[in-house]
């Protein structure tokens, strides 16, 4: 992103440069602007929420808009806001990490963005067509979801579908990088826990999204082809959504929380200068959360009427959680115990992190009590509890590691005391917004109704909230604003600002576009760290000097993903008009004659020269 | 990435090797050919008592899937240990989910 090299190639050949691309960090920046867009559109729907809930009886918005805002509010936010964040991190920081040159493969990483994106302007396309964007909630539970008059809920289908496939081939991506490209030396017990991180989530993703893919095409065939999987009336059982939803959308909240763990525990060892204490427990308790994680999900069913066995089952599997996430707070806490603390932006917002999350573990104990649950259940205490993990422990982790790796992704070092003035706005906001939703939901105020009524001690609370959202949005707008001015004028940043210890900080930020010279040999645990305390400071190479083969760009993946999105539109119309199925046959035919091009045509790449890398100075 | 990359010459050791993976690929696709026409004709032949085809189908399916993994996807090889384990993971997963689906219907 140097500004100088925007200039001289001009707008459109770095627009075609980003479209093609299929280098990790290249994609990573794709993966972050993106995200970052949907992440602004969830928050102005999260704005209008709390808007229209700020007084009794508010009419800012009409109801059935009220329930489009919450909708794609938690749609967006979760599937195209946080999931991208995060697949943008692990993009930009996971090949560095292992020392590898990119990912296993680089075509398929770029596929899977472009999925992302073309899913994600679908979905919001609800927006201005179709009567109206989905309004059967992020959940679409059936069977309202399948009778939820005009387009909306077609468009929330085909768009996680395609956004979904892109996570899917993310995943897979991820896994075979960190199986087969690790650099020599780097065994599996001495991954920084961000790869780790990246790893276990990855696997969740490729066991998970399945069960999504399953239930969104039942809910389509039930929408557009008359089938009857979810109608009753004709035999069909309306249960199995939530099952599938939730088999797949509770490994999905752990999707969301352990690349942040991975986050925070290399900053946190980073910040205090200490080895992260308990390395070898933090690795099994992510896996434990990780494999705990599919046997949980019927405790966001409490309420349907499974039967005291199989509640009490879900009850303590789900309570079973909180001891390898327990394990991982103490580990922080040990960690930073007698560290040298630097703190900046990056370890604000890890410090916290900490109690908010606890809150958020807390409350998700006592939701995980079957019975008490029944008092919770569909209450705003609920809406705070998993506000308080994902904002708590996502959105701050999210944070974090922008601050943290800013310097490596962009080159350059984002604002200091912007970034501070970011962490506490957002902070309070934050509070403010979210605890005292505890207790409107322990008053008994019901999630997702557009209203409430004067004088039931809601007042007081609801204004509150609405208070604490603007001075989050004010928060994210100080961000953007350090952004813009970093991008502008910040300082340059050093290979290594932190003192880092993983390998990522042994080459040069931005690190040249084929990360490693040479590819880096490991000798230990924080590598970087190892050579620092032995007093060489840098990485010892593994291989000499010779040629790099990389791999070519390619608009295969955009125009594959095009077709599949002018498809997506073919089948949300063609239940008004026949005529709209030429957009199918359009749509199809264009993915797969760019598939069967990238079948057909060989294209091995090109090599950098070693005379061309001795030529270019450290 | 231990593989050998010298393809020109091929020692008589390789050559062993590859002759005897092939003729294992051979037996086994025989044996699984043979095992989906028992399945046929246990259930055509309408000799059998269904209490007995149903398990019997089962068996036959869980070697034949065996036979995939092992054989045809080569996790019987050095260096799938990870492969498999995720492999196995991914059976553990499902596995679970129906077990949890099983218990709710019928408990």
């Amino acid at each position: 992103m140097s500004i100088a090299a925007t200039q001289k190639r001009g707008f459109g050949a770095f627009l075609w440069d980003y479209i093609t691309t299929v280098d990790h960090k290249k994609i990573a920046h794709l993966y972050l602007f993106g995200g970052g867009f949907f992440f602004l559109l969830g928050g102005l729907e999260a704005m209008i929420i709390r808007i229209q809930l700020a007084t009794p009886e508010n009419d800012f918005i009409s109801a059935g808009l009220y329930n489009e805002m919450i909708t794609m509010h938690g749609t967006t936010m979760i599937f195209l806001a946080a999931m991208p964040l995060l697949l943008g991190l692990m993009n930009a920081v996971m090949p560095l990490q292992i020392g590898a040159r990119d990912v296993a493969f680089p075509f398929l990483n770029s596929l899977g963005f472009w999925l992302f994106m073309f899913g994600g302007i679908l979905l919001n396309f609800s927006w201005f067509m179709g009567g109206g964007a989905p309004d059967a909630g992020w959940t679409a539970y059936a069977p309202l979801s399948t009778q939820s008059p005009g387009h909306g809920v077609d468009f929330y289908v085909l768009g996680l579908q395609i956004s979904g496939a892109g996570t899917l081939m993310g995943g897979i991506n991820f896994l075979a990088t960190i199986v087969t490209m690790r650099a020599p030396g780097m065994t599996y017990m001495r991954m920084p826990l961000f790869s780790w991180a990246t790893f276990i989530t990855s696997v969740l993703i490729l066991f998970a999204f399945p069960a999504l893919t399953v239930g969104l095409f039942l809910l389509m065939f039930d929408r557009m082809f008359g089938s009857a999987f979810f109608d009753v009336a004709l035999g069909g059982n309306t249960i199995i959504w939530q099952h599938l939803f939730w088999i797949f959308a509770h490994p999905e909240v752990y999707i969301l929380i352990l690349p942040v763990f991975g986050v925070f525990s290399d900053i946190t060892a980073t910040l205090s200068k200490k080895r992260l204490f308990g390395y070898t427990a933090m690795v099994f308790a992510t896996i434990l959360i990780a494999f705990l994680g599919f046997m949980v999900w019927a405790h966001h069913m409490f309420t349907v009427g499974l039967g005291p066995v199989a509640n009490s089952i879900f009850a303590i599997a789900t309570m079973a959680i909180a001891v390898p996430t327990g394990i991982k707070i103490f580990n922080w806490l040990a960690t930073m115990w007698g560290g040298s603390i630097t703190i900046n932006s990056a370890m604000l917002w890890t410090l916290g992190f900490i109690p908010s999350f606890t809150i958020g573990g807390m409350t998700g104990i006592m939701l995980a009590s079957a019975v008490a649950d029944y008092q919770y259940h569909d209450t705003y205490f609920v809406v705070a509890h998993f506000h308080y993990v994902i904002v708590g422990g996502t959105v701050f982790g999210i944070m974090a590691a922008l601050h943290f790796w800013w310097p490596k992704m962009f080159g350059r070092i984002l604002h200091e005391g912007m970034g501070k003035l970011t962490f506490w706005l957002f902070f309070v906001g934050f509070h403010l917004t979210f605890f005292v939703q505890h207790f409107l939901g322990l008053m008994g105020m019901p999630r997702r109704y557009w209203v409430f009524l004067e004088d039931q001690g809601l007042d007081t609370g609801n204004m509150v909230s609405t208070i604490g959202a603007f001075l989050m949005a004010v928060g994210v707008v100080i961000f953007l604003i350090n952004v813009f001015y970093t991008w502008a004028k910040g300082n340059k940043a050093p290979a290594d600002p932190w003192d880092g210890r993983s390998l990522e900080w042994a080459i040069s930020s931005p690190p040249p576009y084929y990360n490693f010279k040479q590819t880096p040999l490991v000798r230990g645990l924080d590598p970087l760290w190892v050579e620092k305390m032995e007093g060489k400071g840098e990485i010892t190479p593994a291989e000499p000097l010779g040629d790099i083969h990389m791999p070519n760009s390619s608009i295969l993946p955009f125009l594959i993903s095009l077709g599949f999105t002018i498809a997506g539109f073919g089948f949300i119309f063609q239940v008004d008009h026949s005529a709209y199925l030429i957009l199918v046959f359009a749509g199809i035919g264009l993915a797969l004659l760019s598939m069967l091009i990238r079948s057909l045509k060989d294209d091995h790449g090109y090599h950098i020269k070693k005379e061309e890398l001795e030529r270019e100075a450290d | 990435m231990t593989n050998n990359t010298n393809t020109n010459h091929v020692d008589s050791f390789e050559k062993r090797k590859k002759k005897e993976e092939m003729k294992k690929q051979l037996i086994s696709f025989a044996l699984m050919i043979g095992f989906t026409i028992i399945a046929f004709i246990a259930v055509a032949a309408d000799v059998m008592e269904p209490m007995f085809v149903v398990p019997l189908i089962l068996i036959l399916a869980v070697v034949q899937v065996a036979f995939q993994f092992y054989y045809f996807m080569h996790m019987k090889d050095k260096d799938h240990e990870m492969p498999a384990t995720l492999m196995y993971g991914g059976v553990w997963a499902a596995a679970l989910t129906l077990a949890g689906l099983i218990l709710i219907v019928w408990w």
